[in-house]
């Protein structure tokens, strides 16, 4: 039998809470005991002294680009970029090409998520055939085969027949929305906002998000579906979400690190690197959000890590393509820009990437650290700091590239199988 | 929070003029800025109209024109302005130029720099491609037209032909009519204009002229009539509807109605206010064409005026400089 015993790492499991340093050991691919001096003659031993061990990162919002886009990340580099950022389980969206709208591309997402054998790829199926918003896709029998979850991710599903009958048809499965009401975003680039009239640049209005997002929580009480908001972006769809849960509407909704951490005055350099889909919004938007998060208005961290190559990156704004690049970076920089600033405090922030993400998709047995529980963990030296290079993505299009951040990762442990991120 | 922006300069100071390396905008630049230029400009004005026009004062310079746009009249002035002062000129860039090609514009820049050039003169579709350029060589960029954000050229040459015509730019009352929300003109000389403390109106459809405008310094009227006898210019934009991708007007119809510089709004217009019109015009919707003799006479004095400025542009950013210590 294989174990693995941690020793003298600083556990915090907010969920069930834990806040200790005490011993872990993990046998095979859960973790057996927790507790006080453990000892194990047959265990692999982790000083894990001065560390801090989490549960494992969960993120219900990835770009892998495989099949398809593999010079942008594959499979096999989005797993050791999940690994090297803490993330032990990551959702894939389905915008590949060809996308994954049938039961036979789930079923090769998860095979190759198996050969890499590194953080688990669960797919995301497209909502409707070809991503084209029309017919629906195979939802079932995808599910069958392991899809977690519906999306037309990168489109509104815009047609309301449509979303509602995909929300009827798969009542116990997330339909994902990336809410955006196209005919009225167009072809902007930035928020709407006297700072985009002031730099000469396209903006897309928040209410293009706001009308869509209202739209499918009408849906979502139609039907009594289960609506899961991405990526929001604006004070007044906080607002919307903080309506359709008082009336107990079953809407769950993400935030990314980059909504948290940024505004649309970064555009004031007009670098494309900030171009991203929904675009940064204001202060007072990004203030909303985070107080969202700490009240559950927003139940949890999404990443929407979406690798673009360097060669489309450096480009004017207007063909740059939306994205930027989270995985190995979100955990740190929320830490260094928000928890060690005092925005946000260390337990939501943990309860926001590990237990809320598997509460809110109904994902047994991971999100906290718990006897009988799969053994997902990171562990960190949240005192060191390391500077963004070399990462394990194949991309680079981060704003953090070259600089440096708090917190910095030592060990991923995937269903009992240690990877020294060192060594990764 | 603003994370990154701490990290660097937004508008790189390396230099040469007045501490600008870049003429990126006017949008950055203060009121002195804009003299120099323009002062400059009536001296090599003066050199344009002798016999021999051509100065060596940038021999052994390099100048890059590269517009993914398509240009005729600023290519050409800047152009002529470059061979003018003797500077060797090339030029590089498509309308074509895309991602799908694979190189990225950043490869293409590092291409041409490490084939030793002095300044770019860039022109293209996307606002602030400029920035993301000048951010990224040694070499100066001089912006001639980025998408809908400015036109510094353009504008700094409407403001010599203004400052010539009423002998400074101290009592400017000037209406901007049409599309404001995509004329980088516009916006230009809004900025440069506003700086003098001239008196901005902007007139047009409503969606096509933001409210934002007001934080720029300019004042909105719904009736252009009730200011026609007021301004002392006139500058009418193109409006090009079938290039617009939005339904911004119901029609030319309703448009030449309300905004159009018609026979009638100019028979009632003092003879000396100055019409102007960045071109090309399209005649019977922004401008009657019984307004093309007042119009005419200005665009020649613009044109002319355009080389000169591009001179002076050129001049103190390579030259100044190093004059200046």
């Amino acid at each position: 039998m294989d174990k693995i015993l941690i020793k003298n790492g600083h556990i915090f499991s907010p969920s069930n809470r834990i806040d200790d340093k005490l011993d872990i050991l993990i046998v095979e691919d859960r973790i057996e005991k927790i507790g006080e001096n453990i000892l194990d003659n047959e265990a692999k031993v982790i000083d894990a002294s001065g560390l801090t061990i989490f549960p494992g990162f969960i993120d219900l919002h990835t770009h892998l680009r495989e099949p398809g886009f593999e010079y942008k990340e594959d499979i096999n580099s989005g797993s050791r970029a999940a690994a090297a950022g803490g993330f032990t389980t990551v959702l894939a969206m389905p915008n590949t090409n060809p996308p994954i709208d049938t039961p036979e591309t789930v079923e090769y997402i998860l095979k190759r998520s198996d050969e890499v054998g590194l953080a688990k790829i669960l797919p995301i199926g497209a909502i409707t055939k070809e991503r084209a918003g029309e017919e629906l896709a195979d939802l079932r029998l995808m599910a069958e085969l392991g899809a977690v979850a519906f999306s037309d991710d990168g489109d509104w599903v815009a047609n309301s027949s449509v979303m509602r009958r995909a929300l009827e048809y798969v009542p116990d499965f997330p339909i994902v929305s990336h809410a955006e009401d196209k005919t009225l975003s167009l072809k902007g680039v930035m928020n709407e906002s006297p700072l985009s009239y002031k730099l000469g640049i396209k903006g897309i209005p928040s209410e293009a998000e706001e009308i869509a997002i209202a739209r499918d929580v009408l849906l979502a009480k139609l039907t009594n579906g289960r609506l899961h908001i991405a990526h929001v972006s604006s004070r007044g769809s906080v607002e919307i979400i903080a309506q359709a849960k008082s009336k107990n509407l079953r809407v769950t909704a993400e935030v990314t690190p980059h909504h948290l951490l940024f505004t649309e005055e970064e555009l004031k350099t007009y670098d494309p690197i900030f171009k991203v889909n929904p675009p940064l919004r204001t202060e007072e938007d990004r203030k909303a959000l985070i107080q969202a998060l700490k009240d559950g208005i927003i139940d949890c961290i999404a990443t929407d890590h979406a690798p673009h190559a360097s060669f489309e990156k450096e480009f004017d704004l207007n063909q740059a393509p939306f994205g930027i690049l989270e995985l190995e970076v979100a955990f740190s920089s929320l830490y260094t820009h928000l928890v060690l600033k005092n925005e946000l405090d260390i337990r939501t922030l943990i309860m926001a990437m590990s237990y809320m993400p598997a509460k809110i998709f109904g994902f047994d047995r991971i999100g906290e650290i718990r006897e009988g529980y799969l053994a997902d963990l990171s562990i960190w030296n949240l005192n060191e700091k390391w500077t963004v290079r070399n990462l394990k993505s194949k991309s680079r299009n981060t704003p953090f590239w070259g600089k440096e951040l708090q917190g910095k990762i030592k060990y991923t442990i995937i269903g009992g199988k240690l990877i020294d991120v060192d060594e990764l | 929070m603003t994370i990154y922006l701490r990290e660097f300069k937004i508008f790189p100071s390396m230099g040469n003029f007045r501490g600008f390396k870049d003429l990126l905008g006017l949008r950055f630049v203060d009121k002195d800025f804009i003299s120099e230029i323009l002062n400059q400009a009536e001296v090599f004005l003066e050199v344009i109209n002798r016999p021999n026009r051509k100065l060596p004062t940038l021999r052994g310079k390099t100048v890059v024109h590269m517009f993914f746009e398509p240009s005729t009249r600023t290519l050409s002035s800047f152009d002529l302005a470059a061979k003018r002062l003797s500077a060797d000129t090339i030029s590089v860039g498509t309308r074509g130029t895309s991602i799908a090609k694979g190189e990225s514009l950043l490869d293409t820049l590092k291409n041409i720099d490490a084939m030793k050039v002095d300044l770019y003169i860039v022109r293209h579709s996307a606002s602030g491609l400029p920035h993301l350029l000048a951010r990224n060589t040694d070499a100066t960029v001089i912006n001639a037209g980025d998408g809908t954000n400015e036109h510094p050229t353009q504008a700094l040459l409407d403001m010599m032909t203004l400052s010539q015509l009423f002998g400074s730019l101290d009592n400017i009352n000037i209406l901007i009519v049409g599309d404001i929300l995509h004329s980088r003109v516009a916006r230009s000389n809004i900025f440069g204009l506003s700086k003098f403390g001239a008196k901005i109106f902007l007139a047009g459809p409503p969606t096509l002229v933001p409210e934002e405008y007001r934080l720029l310094g300019a004042e909105i009227v719904r009736n252009i009539d009730d200011v026609l006898s007021e301004v002392n210019v006139i500058m009418a934009l193109r409006i090009q509807k079938e290039r617009l991708e939005e339904p911004y007007f119901p029609s030319i119809r309703e448009y030449r109605k309300f905004f159009g510089i018609t026979k009638e709004r100019l028979e009632k217009l003092s003879p000396e206010t100055v019409l102007m019109h960045p071109g090309p015009v399209n005649w019977g919707i922004e401008l009657d064409y019984e307004a093309r003799d007042r119009v005419r006479n200005v665009i020649l004095r613009q044109v002319t005026n355009g080389v000169a400025v591009r001179m002076a542009i050129l001049y103190l950013f390579l030259v100044g400089a190093q004059q200046n210590g």
